[in-house]
C-alpha cells in the first residue's frame, strides 16, 4: 500500500452563525468569525489517496487526473467564494474547516474506484487544520 | 463524523541532556554537545491534535478560544522561558524532547475536556521532531 498525497490552494470567505442562537450566543460563541459580512483565508488543501502501485505504470493513482478531480469537485466549487451564501452544501450548515473539510470528502470519494481516498487534511491558517478520514 | 482538529502553538526553554546515573565521560558520549553543563535553548514548536464528532450546532470539534486558552494556561505558561531540567516535572527524567512530548501529552489527556486528545507533536528544530499519542498508534 502506497500513499500519495496532492495539494492545492484556494481562497474563500465565510462566517459562522447559527439561526437557532441568539445574537449574544453566536457573538460568544463564534467571536470575531460571527462578523456577518464574512472574513476571507487562504486554505491548502492536501489530498491522500492509497493504493497498491500498478505493476505497468508504476503509479498509485494518475496524477492528471486527481488534479482534474480536486479542480472540478473542489476549487470550482469553492476557490473566490463566499461560501455561506454561494456553496449549496453550506445554506444550512456552518462552514467551519471541519464541515469544510468532511463536504470537499463527499464530494471527493465518489470520483475514486481504484485507488481510494485516504484523508482530506485542511488548512485554514498555516497553524490550524483539519483531518478527516470518513469516519462517521 | 468525526473530525480531528490540529493548532500549532510556540515557547521557547532551556535544558540540559545529562542522566545521573552514568558517568561524565558516558553522559557526554551519549549526549554530546547538549551535555553542556550550562544547557542550550531551543525554539519549540507544539502540535496538539484532538479528535471528537463535530457539534451539529456549532460545525466544531470544539472552541479553539478553549484549546487556546488551557494549552496557554498549562503548557506555554508553565514551559515557555523555563530551564527544563529545574521543573519538577523534569527531577529524575531526562528533559529530552521524547521526554517533555510524553509530559504534554499528559497534561492535556488528564486535563482538558472538550475534546479527545489524539496526539502531541513538537517540533525541537526545523530538522527533528517526536510524536506521542499515549503509546497508541495515531491516525496517520
Amino acid at each position: 500500500m502506497v500513499y500519495l498525497t496532492r495539494k492545492a490552494e484556494f481562497s474563500a470567505s465565510h462566517y459562522y452563525h447559527n439561526p437557532e442562537f441568539s445574537t449574544e450566543e453566536n457573538r460568544r460563541i463564534f467571536g470575531k468569525c460571527n462578523n456577518p459580512h464574512g472574513h476571507g483565508h487562504n486554505y491548502t488543501i492536501e489530498v491522500t489517496v492509497k493504493g497498491e502501485v500498478d505493476p505497468m505504470s508504476g503509479f498509485v493513482v494518475d496524477l492528471k487526473d486527481l488534479k482534474e478531480i480536486m479542480n472540478r469537485e473542489v476549487m470550482e466549487t469553492v476557490d473566490h467564494r463566499f461560501l455561506n451564501k454561494e456553496v449549496p452544501e453550506f445554506h444550512d450548515l456552518i462552514p467551519t474547516t471541519e464541515n469544510l473539510a468532511i463536504a470537499i470528502w463527499k464530494w471527493l470519494e465518489p470520483n475514486f474506484k481504484v485507488a481510494r481516498l485516504h484523508r482530506v487534511r485542511l488548512y485554514e491558517t498555516h497553524d490550524l487544520f483539519v483531518d478527516f478520514y470518513g469516519e462517521a | 463524523m468525526k473530525a480531528y482538529l490540529t493548532r500549532r502553538y510556540w515557547f521557547s526553554a532551556s535544558h540540559r541532556l545529562h542522566c545521573d546515573s552514568m558517568s561524565a565521560e558516558e553522559n557526554r558520549e551519549t549526549y554530546g554537545k547538549c551535555n553542556n553543563p550550562h544547557g542550550h535553548g531551543h525554539n519549540y514548536a507544539l502540535e496538539v491534535t484532538v479528535a471528537g464528532q463535530v457539534d451539529p450546532q456549532t460545525g466544531m470539534v470544539c472552541n479553539l478560544v478553549d484549546l487556546d486558552a488551557f494549552v496557554d494556561e498549562n503548557i506555554v505558561q508553565r514551559f515557555g522561558h523555563e530551564n527544563l531540567n529545574i521543573l519538577t516535572e523534569f527531577q529524575g527524567v531526562v528533559p529530552t524532547t521524547e521526554n517533555l512530548c510524553i509530559v504534554v501529552y499528559k497534561i492535556l489527556q488528564e486535563g482538558f475536556r472538550h475534546a479527545e486528545v489524539e496526539k502531541v507533536r513538537m517540533e525541537e528544530t526545523m530538522l527533528n521532531s517526536f510524536e506521542y499519542a499515549g503509546g497508541r498508534e495515531a491516525r496517520w
